[in-house]
């Protein structure tokens, strides 16, 4: 039953995500990949979208998945599955805030989860960079071939781009015009 | 308090919301400052405050705790219902389109190019991110081996992603534990 699946899936991710954004990023590719449900490169495509559509990244992300994989309905499982364990917890914790926020397990947790995460996402960047350089996985013959050059070269000019603070909008858009012109100048086989 | 038109007013405050923040998360502060405190006078600046200590500790996305924070104390339990929806819709709406987009157009080859192109400039936006996130980590020891343990238990060992976020929940506690307890001696 893919819609109970899917349901369950993203609660998980929503139960486990600290700090948002990219957090969920780890649990969406270990998810996705463990059941066979999204190319990882479809992933990585689909992390550009989420940088320029307006809302937030889990939402987004949530909503895709689930419309990949059962449609309306299916889009309409996963996102209330991402957002029901936020909402459940949060009113619980709006009732007694003052003691929660105080509460030392729930500092001394916290202390730990939030390094987890950097952790976490950096594995998830790492396993983002193996897609983007090696596609076809692991093998020395990539370094001769064009796209290994071409990707490394956006990407560093854009992680400068990035680092200077422009917007991230504009650099997807100025990565897929290169992409695009580098495609039909060298006809790469993609 | 609970009248159906403060009601309608969290959901559309909360579709504005949600419909005008790129990356979201903390991108949504500022503008859910300025609607709910400076417009509506729902909530105090300090409550701003709070819900982001309470969005940082709690699962889930910053977008969607806020909303239930502000919802439940504007309108009880209905309140963060409406406001919860508000934030999700706009998104919901714009990516299920897109989905449709994507699957008939993905195997074009411009979008095929374009996309090989994107690809690349995604990973440098990740990298930005990572880096941000980074200077934020608590400068303690305790937490860059944290920081060092879950990536080479992730990328490396490939370790379940959950286990490693409990493990982590646990060091932490038990590293602020002891820490205290030598403070008071």
């Amino acid at each position: 039953m893919i819609f109970l699946e899917l349901f369950l899936t993203f609660f998980k991710i929503g139960a486990f995500t600290f700090g948002g954004g990219y957090a969920m990023l780890p649990l969406i590719q270990a998810e996705v990949e463990a059941k066979g449900w999204i190319a990882q490169e479809a992933i990585v495509n689909f992390i550009a979208v989420s940088e320029s559509t307006p809302g937030p990244f889990a939402i987004n992300m949530a909503t895709y998945v689930g419309a990949e994989m059962g449609g309306v309905l299916g889009s309409v499982c996963a996102t209330l599955g991402v957002v029901m364990p936020s909402f459940v917890i949060i009113l619980i914790v709006a009732k007694c805030f003052e003691k929660f926020k105080t509460n030392r397990i729930v500092k001394g947790c916290m202390s730990g989860l939030k390094p987890a995460a950097i952790g976490l996402i950096a594995a998830a960047v790492v396993s983002v960079g193996v897609t983007v350089f090696f596609p076809a996985g692991w093998d020395t013959a990539v370094f001769s071939g064009a796209p290994f050059w071409i990707s490394l070269a956006i990407c560093a000019v854009m992680a400068v781009a990035a680092f200077k603070k422009v917007h991230p909008i504009l650099i997807i858009c100025v990565s897929a015009v290169i992409g695009i012109a580098a495609g039909y100048a060298l006809d790469l086989p993609l | 308090m609970k009248s159906p038109k403060r009601l309608w007013q969290l959901f559309t405050t909360f579709f504005r919301i949600g419909a005008f923040t790129f990356g979201g998360g903390y991108a949504m502060i500022p503008l859910i400052q300025r609607e709910t405190v400076e417009k509506h006078g729902w909530i105090s600046d300090d409550d701003i405050l709070e819900i982001l200590a309470i969005a940082e500790s709690t699962p889930g996305p910053i977008a969607i705790n806020s909303a239930t924070f502000v919802g439940f104390r504007v309108g009880g339990v209905l309140g963060s219902a409406c406001a919860t929806l508000g934030v999700v819709l706009p998104s919901f709406i714009i990516i299920s389109l897109i989905a449709v987009l994507l699957r008939d157009f993905s195997d074009l080859k411009p979008v095929r190019y374009a996309f090989f192109g994107i690809r690349a400039g995604v990973l440098a936006l990740l990298l930005k991110a990572l880096w941000t996130m980074f200077k934020k980590c608590p400068k303690k020891v305790v937490s860059y081996a944290i920081v060092a343990c879950a990536f080479v238990l992730s990328a490396i060992i490939d370790l379940n992603v959950l286990i490693i976020i409990a493990a982590s929940a646990v060091v932490g506690l038990t590293a602020s534990l002891i820490s205290e307890r030598r403070k008071d001696k």
